[in-house]
């Protein structure tokens, strides 16, 4: 292992926040002795899950210069797909009801990227239109309805639910798309070049990178994501309706923010927002234990991102600082 | 000066407006009444009143996702202080200043801190609307002094609300000053050329912090007159505005990567955006549909100019 002085800054970024999740944890644990039990930790994990996955997708999408404001509202308008196929043909059984919201997903990942890519359109004014789109076509499908668990299929609620060694299988989902995270984006070529395209897209271009190619890819991985967790929030939570996962955008951002990913493109590790991740479940999870209200969560996430925006803020400031004129 | 793509721009939602004055009226027979056009104003007119100096910060090439959690944070200040038998000046006052001082932490995040402003704001966001929730809870507060309705509900001459004249004024003065001073014309060079700019010897640090701290205090006005109409407040409050304003701003014809816009096609957008949920609401179509229309709207308007390009 290479001495210290000579890590990156993205390494020492990651260790920085690693040290801090830990000191959370420790703090935490130190007075709570209940919080790091297995039985808790495993719940952990269940309620960070879906952060994880779909702060893996939104980290592409701002890799490559986008953002994608409408990610929980495609979670919603899939999750509803598969409650809605799963009312229609309950013989069909789970697999069927994954691919619907696989697919959906993607197309709807497609459909901002291609209007990104194409079009050149700025990814944040697409985004928030097609959030208003996606949530109004949940209406239109439901007819305003909910779907109520009664109207869910066993198979289809216990799915997430299933315990393999000690996790629930949304909990292994996260688990295998953090490890595939972590690997992909250190070894595969297609993380380089969405690397290089955020970087610098004139100069990605000049060796054989299209970096409009490449919005289009991380849009419609992040799509498919979101997709695949919108059938995992329905059946976990074993209901559907318009407004769910609303404004949940915002905390998978915050949480890409924490973990170190610039929001001017090219930077960010996928170690990193795991961290970013775990050290927002760390501190929602132990709220009740500390005693304060749930309803402090949110001032608690907000101060958290200002810090950690300030703090990175800061640590670029040597790079190009008389060429961005601030 | 070449005014023509812009003049292009605002001829355009003149016509939607008209074709939409057009429909509504063909289609409910109580549309096209003085009444009830009155009362289609305060459909737009608060979030009109932000979307101006937002479209300043706009043009200057920065964005302001924080408004509506501005909005919840003044209006709990009011309520608390409210419960505490604040009068209605004093309210007033709490409101404004508290959307004063929220914006001026949005300036200084981005001026002093470096961070850029939709990073900054959606902190910021976070933050206020959090500490609107921290603070309230599940609670409602609605201890507001009889007097306070009168911003959000009373009339100044016939049919012309508080709220419109309001809007009408502050359009003036955003016009006045983006078209008609040097002010102006260094808020379009900062979005255009923020290099340039400061090469010129202009310190564009100091207006975006005064865009931002401006856009506060449009957001605490907006709060006490939305506050006065409901006459209560909810952690809630303002949910999701930030999107709705932003897409009036954009519909009107400003940029997203700065140095374009201006206030009559900013004005228009509302007039458009108000009519619309006015009308399709006389027509019984719920919100979350007419979200659809707003965003396929969103899009339209900033796909039409690329798809013409491309040709």
């Amino acid at each position: 292992m290479k001495p210290y002085r000579h890590w990156s800054e993205t390494a020492r970024r990651d260790f920085h926040l690693a040290l801090l999740t830990l000191g959370l944890f420790v703090a935490v644990a130190a007075k709570f002795p209940a919080f790091a039990t297995p039985a808790h930790l495993a719940g952990l994990l269940d309620d960070t899950a879906i952060l994880i996955m779909l702060a893996i997708g939104q980290m592409l999408v701002i890799l490559v210069r986008g953002i994608d404001l409408s990610m929980a509202a495609n979670l919603a308008l899939c999750g509803m797909l598969a409650a809605l196929f799963n009312r229609e043909w309950p013989e069909a059984g789970v697999v069927p009801v994954l691919a619907v919201a696989l697919g959906a997903g993607t197309l709807l990942g497609a459909f901002n990227g291609i209007l990104v890519w194409k079009l050149r359109l700025p990814p944040i004014v697409v985004t928030l239109g097609t959030l208003s789109i996606y949530r109004g076509v949940i209406y239109l499908l439901s007819g305003g309805a909910w779907v109520n668990e009664n109207e869910m299929t066993r198979e289809f609620v216990d799915f997430t639910r299933a315990r393999f060694l000690g996790l629930s299988t949304l909990s292994w989902f996260a688990v295998v798309f953090a490890v595939a995270a972590m690997f992909e984006m250190r070894h595969t070529r297609l993380a380089r070049d969405l690397y290089a395209a955020g970087g610098n897209p004139e100069a990605a271009a000049y060796s054989g990178i299209d970096p409009g190619r490449m919005q289009f890819i991380a849009y419609v991985v992040s799509g498919a994501i979101a997709g695949l967790a919108g059938y995992l929030w329905v059946s976990r939570f074993a209901v559907a309706y318009t407004d769910i996962a609303l404004g949940f955008e915002l905390q998978v951002i915050a949480a890409c923010l924490i973990g170190g990913v610039a929001i001017s493109g090219g930077a960010g590790s996928a170690v990193g927002v795991l961290l970013g991740c775990l050290f927002l479940g760390i501190i929602r999870s132990s709220l009740p234990l500390v005693g304060i209200s749930a309803f402090w969560q949110m001032f608690i996430n907000g101060v958290v991102i200002v810090v950690a925006v300030l703090l990175s803020a800061r640590q670029r400031r040597h790079v190009r600082s008389i060429l961005e004129a601030r | 000066m070449n005014l023509a793509p812009l003049k292009r721009w605002e001829s355009m939602l003149a016509l939607v407006l008209v074709f939409e004055f057009v429909l509504f009226s063909a289609l409910s027979p109580y549309f096209l009444s003085v009444d009830t056009l009155s009362d289609a104003t305060f459909n737009f007119t608060e979030r009109a009143l932000v979307a101006l100096p937002l479209a300043l910060l706009i043009i200057a090439g920065e964005i302001d996702i924080s408004v509506a959690g501005i909005i919840a944070l003044a209006s709990v200040a009011m309520g608390l202080a409210a419960e505490q038998g604040a009068g209605t000046a004093t309210l007033a006052t709490i409101g404004l200043g508290t959307g004063l001082a929220a914006g001026c932490v949005n300036g200084l995040l981005v001026t002093v801190g470096r961070v850029p402003s939709i990073v900054a704001t959606i902190g910021t966001m976070t933050l206020f609307r959090g500490a609107a929730y921290a603070v309230l809870g599940d609670r409602v507060l609605k201890n507001y002094p009889d007097s306070f309705a009168s911003f959000g509900q009373g009339y100044l001459v016939g049919p012309v609300s508080i709220e419109l004249a309001l809007f009408a004024l502050f359009a003036v003065i955003c016009a006045l000053f983006l078209h008609g001073t040097r002010w102006g014309r260094v808020v379009f060079a900062i979005g255009a050329n923020p290099v340039a700019t400061r090469f010129s010897g202009i310190p564009i640090d100091r207006y975006r912090f005064a865009l931002f701290a401006l856009t506060g205090l449009a957001s605490g006005l907006a709060a006490v007159l939305l506050t006065s109409r409901l006459g209560s407040t909810r952690p809630s409050i303002a949910q999701g505005w930030e999107l709705e304003i932003i897409s009036i701003v954009i519909l009107g014809g400003v940029s997203v990567w700065g140095g374009k816009g201006s206030i009559l096609g900013v004005v228009l957008a509302a007039l458009v955006f108000g009519l619309i949920t006015f009308g399709l609401g006389l027509m019984n179509i719920p919100g979350i549909v007419m979200s659809i229309f707003t965003g396929t709207l969103l899009i339209l308007v900033v796909a039409v100019p690329a798809l013409v390009r491309r040709r």
